[in-house]
Protein backbone atom coordinates (compact mmCIF):
# COMPACT_ATOMS: atom_id res chain seq x y z
CA UNK A 1 0.00 0.00 0.00
CA UNK A 2 2.90 2.34 -0.44
CA UNK A 3 1.61 3.50 -3.79
CA UNK A 4 -1.20 4.32 -2.30
CA UNK A 5 -0.15 6.18 0.41
CA UNK A 6 2.05 8.13 -1.42
CA UNK A 7 -0.40 8.68 -3.87
CA UNK A 8 -2.46 10.48 -1.13
CA UNK A 9 0.55 12.52 0.49
CA UNK A 10 1.19 14.33 -2.65
CA UNK A 11 -2.46 14.75 -3.19
CA UNK A 12 -2.96 15.83 0.25
CA UNK A 13 0.08 18.25 0.69
CA UNK A 14 -0.76 19.97 -3.00
CA UNK A 15 -4.27 20.09 -2.14
CA UNK A 16 -3.86 22.01 1.10
CA UNK A 17 -1.83 24.59 -0.81
CA UNK A 18 -4.03 24.93 -3.30
CA UNK A 19 -7.34 24.99 -0.95
CA UNK A 20 -5.27 27.82 1.40
CA UNK A 21 -4.53 30.04 -2.06
CA UNK A 22 -8.33 29.09 -3.34
CA UNK A 23 -9.51 30.14 -0.02
CA UNK A 24 -7.45 33.42 0.01
CA UNK A 25 -8.95 34.23 -3.60
CA UNK A 26 -12.19 34.08 -2.62
CA UNK A 27 -12.12 35.77 0.12
CA UNK A 28 -11.35 39.04 -2.10
CA UNK A 29 -13.92 37.75 -5.32
CA UNK A 30 -16.91 35.25 -5.14
CA UNK A 31 -17.65 35.21 -1.17
CA UNK A 32 -18.56 39.23 -1.43
CA UNK A 33 -20.79 38.48 -4.58
CA UNK A 34 -22.53 35.45 -2.54
CA UNK A 35 -23.43 37.49 0.64
CA UNK A 36 -24.49 40.64 -1.81
CA UNK A 37 -26.65 38.15 -4.02
CA UNK A 38 -28.19 36.17 -0.37
CA UNK A 39 -29.15 40.21 0.01
CA UNK A 40 -31.66 39.66 -2.62
CA UNK A 41 -33.01 36.30 -1.76
CA UNK A 42 -34.81 38.60 1.75
CA UNK A 43 -36.33 40.32 -0.88
CA UNK A 44 -37.42 37.84 -3.35
CA UNK A 45 -41.48 37.90 -3.10
CA UNK A 46 -41.46 34.08 -2.76
CA UNK A 47 -39.14 33.36 -0.37
CA UNK A 48 -40.14 34.50 3.28
CA UNK A 49 -44.40 33.67 2.58
CA UNK A 50 -44.13 30.46 4.44
CA UNK A 51 -48.55 30.20 3.61
CA UNK A 52 -47.57 31.11 -0.38
CA UNK A 53 -49.09 28.91 -2.51
CA UNK A 54 -47.11 26.34 -5.01
CA UNK A 55 -46.65 28.30 -8.41
CA UNK A 56 -43.92 28.60 -10.41
CA UNK A 57 -40.46 28.76 -8.87
CA UNK A 58 -41.76 27.97 -5.29
CA UNK A 59 -40.08 25.06 -4.91
CA UNK A 60 -36.70 26.86 -5.39
CA UNK A 61 -37.87 28.98 -2.86
CA UNK A 62 -38.47 26.81 -0.91
CA UNK A 63 -35.46 25.19 -1.01
CA UNK A 64 -33.61 28.19 0.29
CA UNK A 65 -35.23 28.23 3.61
CA UNK A 66 -33.37 24.82 4.50
CA UNK A 67 -31.04 27.12 6.67
CA UNK A 68 -33.79 27.84 8.97
CA UNK A 69 -34.62 24.03 10.36
CA UNK A 70 -31.29 22.63 9.80
CA UNK A 71 -27.90 23.69 11.03
CA UNK A 72 -25.69 26.34 9.18
CA UNK A 73 -22.94 28.24 10.57
CA UNK A 74 -23.33 31.38 11.57
CA UNK A 75 -22.55 34.48 9.42
CA UNK A 76 -18.96 35.75 10.32
CA UNK A 77 -16.27 34.04 11.68
CA UNK A 78 -17.96 30.41 12.13
CA UNK A 79 -19.11 30.52 8.23
CA UNK A 80 -15.52 31.21 7.19
CA UNK A 81 -13.96 28.78 9.25
CA UNK A 82 -16.13 26.03 7.56
CA UNK A 83 -15.52 27.42 4.05
CA UNK A 84 -11.80 27.19 4.64
CA UNK A 85 -12.55 23.20 5.99
CA UNK A 86 -14.89 22.52 3.14
CA UNK A 87 -12.30 24.41 0.65
CA UNK A 88 -9.22 22.55 1.74
CA UNK A 89 -11.04 18.86 1.70
CA UNK A 90 -12.96 19.52 -1.81
CA UNK A 91 -9.23 20.51 -2.65
CA UNK A 92 -7.28 17.25 -1.56
CA UNK A 93 -9.61 15.66 -3.29
CA UNK A 94 -9.44 17.52 -6.26
CA UNK A 95 -5.79 16.64 -5.67
CA UNK A 96 -6.80 12.87 -5.42
CA UNK A 97 -8.36 12.70 -8.98
CA UNK A 98 -5.67 15.17 -10.89
CA UNK A 99 -3.03 12.61 -9.02
CA UNK A 100 -4.66 9.49 -10.18
CA UNK A 101 -5.07 10.42 -13.82
CA UNK A 102 -1.79 11.49 -14.43
CA UNK A 103 -0.14 8.65 -12.68
CA UNK A 104 -2.16 5.94 -14.86
CA UNK A 105 -0.17 7.58 -17.74
CA UNK A 106 3.38 8.01 -16.00
CA UNK A 107 3.12 10.97 -13.51
CA UNK A 108 3.97 14.90 -13.46
CA UNK A 109 7.33 14.65 -13.95
CA UNK A 110 7.50 18.47 -14.09
CA UNK A 111 5.63 21.91 -12.95
CA UNK A 112 4.87 22.17 -17.16
CA UNK A 113 3.10 19.34 -17.01
CA UNK A 114 1.63 19.94 -13.61
CA UNK A 115 0.13 23.28 -15.38
CA UNK A 116 -0.97 20.99 -18.21
CA UNK A 117 -2.89 18.85 -15.89
CA UNK A 118 -4.25 21.48 -14.17
CA UNK A 119 -5.84 23.03 -17.12
CA UNK A 120 -7.29 20.03 -17.91
CA UNK A 121 -8.74 19.91 -14.28
CA UNK A 122 -10.12 23.11 -14.98
CA UNK A 123 -11.48 22.44 -18.29
CA UNK A 124 -13.24 19.13 -17.02
CA UNK A 125 -14.47 20.66 -13.70
CA UNK A 126 -15.20 24.32 -14.39
CA UNK A 127 -15.42 25.15 -17.96
CA UNK A 128 -17.37 22.49 -19.58
CA UNK A 129 -19.94 22.64 -16.89
CA UNK A 130 -19.96 26.36 -17.03
CA UNK A 131 -21.07 26.35 -20.34
CA UNK A 132 -24.44 24.96 -19.96
CA UNK A 133 -24.85 25.70 -16.33
CA UNK A 134 -23.16 29.34 -15.44
CA UNK A 135 -21.74 29.77 -12.21
CA UNK A 136 -24.85 30.76 -9.63
CA UNK A 137 -25.44 32.99 -7.48
CA UNK A 138 -28.44 33.12 -4.39
CA UNK A 139 -31.22 34.25 -5.32
CA UNK A 140 -30.99 32.62 -8.92
CA UNK A 141 -33.52 30.83 -10.50
CA UNK A 142 -32.45 27.23 -11.48
CA UNK A 143 -33.60 23.84 -12.81
CA UNK A 144 -34.50 21.36 -10.40
CA UNK A 145 -31.17 20.03 -8.23
CA UNK A 146 -30.78 16.56 -9.06
CA UNK A 147 -31.20 17.39 -12.46
CA UNK A 148 -28.65 19.63 -12.45
CA UNK A 149 -26.28 17.69 -10.47
CA UNK A 150 -26.58 15.04 -13.19
CA UNK A 151 -25.99 16.72 -15.97
CA UNK A 152 -23.05 18.32 -14.21
CA UNK A 153 -21.65 14.90 -13.51
CA UNK A 154 -22.29 13.51 -16.92
CA UNK A 155 -20.89 16.46 -18.47
CA UNK A 156 -17.41 16.42 -16.14
CA UNK A 157 -17.52 12.49 -16.80
CA UNK A 158 -17.91 13.06 -20.73
CA UNK A 159 -15.07 16.22 -21.06
CA UNK A 160 -12.81 13.73 -18.61
CA UNK A 161 -13.15 10.75 -21.23
CA UNK A 162 -12.80 13.00 -24.26
CA UNK A 163 -9.12 14.62 -23.32
CA UNK A 164 -8.11 11.32 -22.59
CA UNK A 165 -9.43 10.24 -25.99
CA UNK A 166 -7.87 13.06 -27.69
CA UNK A 167 -4.64 13.71 -26.06
CA UNK A 168 -3.87 10.73 -24.81
CA UNK A 169 -4.74 8.07 -27.18
CA UNK A 170 -3.56 10.19 -30.13
CA UNK A 171 -4.89 8.05 -33.19
CA UNK A 172 -7.08 10.65 -35.41
CA UNK A 173 -9.70 8.12 -35.47
CA UNK A 174 -9.86 8.41 -31.43
CA UNK A 175 -9.39 12.15 -31.23
CA UNK A 176 -12.70 12.54 -33.62
CA UNK A 177 -14.90 10.17 -31.07
CA UNK A 178 -13.52 12.51 -28.35
CA UNK A 179 -14.75 15.68 -30.07
CA UNK A 180 -17.84 13.90 -30.62
CA UNK A 181 -17.97 13.02 -26.41
CA UNK A 182 -17.14 16.35 -25.40
CA UNK A 183 -19.78 17.95 -27.30
CA UNK A 184 -22.97 15.67 -26.59
CA UNK A 185 -23.17 16.43 -23.08
CA UNK A 186 -24.48 20.48 -24.96
CA UNK A 187 -26.09 19.11 -27.27
CA UNK A 188 -28.38 16.99 -24.86
CA UNK A 189 -28.32 20.43 -22.64
CA UNK A 190 -28.29 21.43 -19.39
CA UNK A 191 -31.37 21.43 -17.47
CA UNK A 192 -32.80 24.87 -17.12
CA UNK A 193 -35.15 26.90 -14.94
CA UNK A 194 -39.09 27.58 -16.73
CA UNK A 195 -38.34 31.52 -15.93
CA UNK A 196 -34.36 33.00 -15.43
CA UNK A 197 -36.66 36.16 -14.19
CA UNK A 198 -34.22 36.69 -10.55
CA UNK A 199 -33.69 40.00 -9.00
CA UNK A 200 -30.02 39.25 -8.64
CA UNK A 201 -29.00 42.07 -11.26
CA UNK A 202 -27.11 40.97 -14.58
CA UNK A 203 -23.61 42.97 -13.52
CA UNK A 204 -23.65 41.15 -10.10
CA UNK A 205 -24.44 37.58 -11.80
CA UNK A 206 -21.52 38.47 -14.48
CA UNK A 207 -19.06 39.61 -11.85
CA UNK A 208 -19.56 35.92 -10.21
CA UNK A 209 -18.81 34.42 -13.40
CA UNK A 210 -16.07 35.50 -13.59
CA UNK A 211 -14.73 35.75 -10.40
CA UNK A 212 -15.82 31.92 -10.38
CA UNK A 213 -13.90 30.95 -13.61
CA UNK A 214 -10.54 32.82 -12.60
CA UNK A 215 -10.35 31.60 -9.40
CA UNK A 216 -11.01 28.28 -10.36
CA UNK A 217 -8.45 28.66 -13.45
CA UNK A 218 -5.87 29.93 -10.54
CA UNK A 219 -6.41 27.13 -8.26
CA UNK A 220 -6.37 24.44 -10.92
CA UNK A 221 -3.17 25.78 -12.15
CA UNK A 222 -1.97 25.89 -8.43
CA UNK A 223 -3.24 22.59 -7.37
CA UNK A 224 -1.05 21.44 -10.95
CA UNK A 225 1.94 23.33 -10.12
CA UNK A 226 2.25 22.03 -6.58
CA UNK A 227 1.57 18.37 -7.69
CA UNK A 228 4.28 18.37 -9.52
CA UNK A 229 6.63 20.38 -6.98
CA UNK A 230 5.38 17.67 -4.42
CA UNK A 231 5.62 14.91 -6.47
CA UNK A 232 9.21 16.11 -7.34
CA UNK A 233 9.77 16.52 -3.57
CA UNK A 234 8.33 12.59 -2.81
CA UNK A 235 9.35 10.89 -6.17
CA UNK A 236 12.00 8.59 -5.20
CA UNK A 237 9.53 6.73 -3.17
CA UNK A 238 6.89 6.27 -5.57
CA UNK A 239 9.93 5.24 -8.05
CA UNK A 240 11.11 3.07 -5.71
CA UNK A 241 7.83 1.75 -4.98
CA UNK A 242 6.91 1.61 -9.23
CA UNK A 243 10.60 -0.57 -9.24
CA UNK A 244 9.82 -3.15 -6.53
CA UNK A 245 6.49 -3.82 -8.09
CA UNK A 246 8.09 -4.01 -12.20
CA UNK B 1 10.72 -16.29 -16.65
CA UNK B 2 7.03 -17.24 -16.42
CA UNK B 3 7.42 -16.72 -12.57
CA UNK B 4 8.59 -13.42 -12.92
CA UNK B 5 5.90 -12.29 -15.74
CA UNK B 6 2.97 -13.42 -13.36
CA UNK B 7 4.57 -11.76 -10.61
CA UNK B 8 4.36 -8.90 -12.93
CA UNK B 9 1.05 -8.68 -13.92
CA UNK B 10 0.31 -9.02 -10.10
CA UNK B 11 2.26 -6.03 -9.02
CA UNK B 12 0.96 -4.19 -12.03
CA UNK B 13 -2.64 -5.16 -10.71
CA UNK B 14 -1.81 -3.67 -7.61
CA UNK B 15 -0.80 -0.70 -8.37
CA UNK B 16 -3.70 -0.26 -10.61
CA UNK B 17 -5.81 -1.03 -7.85
CA UNK B 18 -4.18 1.08 -5.40
CA UNK B 19 -4.66 4.01 -7.50
CA UNK B 20 -8.15 2.72 -8.20
CA UNK B 21 -8.60 3.22 -4.83
CA UNK B 22 -6.91 6.50 -4.53
CA UNK B 23 -9.32 8.06 -7.51
CA UNK B 24 -12.31 6.71 -5.44
CA UNK B 25 -11.59 8.12 -2.39
CA UNK B 26 -11.06 11.50 -4.61
CA UNK B 27 -14.61 10.76 -6.27
CA UNK B 28 -15.90 10.31 -2.71
CA UNK B 29 -14.39 13.35 -1.39
CA UNK B 30 -15.57 15.70 -4.37
CA UNK B 31 -19.33 13.81 -4.11
CA UNK B 32 -19.37 14.29 -0.44
CA UNK B 33 -18.51 18.15 -0.42
CA UNK B 34 -20.23 19.31 -4.05
CA UNK B 35 -23.11 17.24 -4.20
CA UNK B 36 -24.39 15.77 -0.89
CA UNK B 37 -27.85 15.95 -0.41
CA UNK B 38 -27.49 16.19 3.63
CA UNK B 39 -28.76 19.32 4.97
CA UNK B 40 -25.60 20.06 7.64
CA UNK B 41 -23.07 19.48 4.79
CA UNK B 42 -25.22 21.81 2.07
CA UNK B 43 -25.14 24.42 4.59
CA UNK B 44 -21.61 24.00 5.62
CA UNK B 45 -20.25 23.98 2.45
CA UNK B 46 -22.13 26.56 0.65
CA UNK B 47 -20.25 29.54 -0.23
CA UNK B 48 -17.98 26.85 -1.39
CA UNK B 49 -20.60 25.20 -3.66
CA UNK B 50 -21.02 28.53 -4.98
CA UNK B 51 -17.84 29.33 -6.09
CA UNK B 52 -16.81 25.66 -7.49
CA UNK B 53 -19.87 26.36 -9.70
CA UNK B 54 -21.36 23.19 -7.94
CA UNK B 55 -25.13 22.86 -9.09
CA UNK B 56 -25.95 24.22 -5.24
CA UNK B 57 -30.01 25.23 -4.12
Amino acid sequence: MTYFRNVVFIAAIAGLVAGVAMTLMQAFTTDPLIIQAETFENVAPADHEHASTNAGGEDHAAAHEHGADAWAPADGIERTAYNVLVNLVGAIGFGLLLVVASEFTGGVTDWRQGIFWGFAGFAIFTLAPGIGLSPELPAMPAAELLARQTWWIGTAAATAVALYLIFIKKTPALAVLGLIVLVVPHIIGAPQPDDHATPVPENLHHSFVVASTLTNLVFWVVLGTAVALARARFARPIEATRKSFA
Amino acid sequence: MNATTTLGSVSTQSRTLQLAMAGLLGLFVVGFVGFSHMEVVHNAGHDYRHSMNFPCH
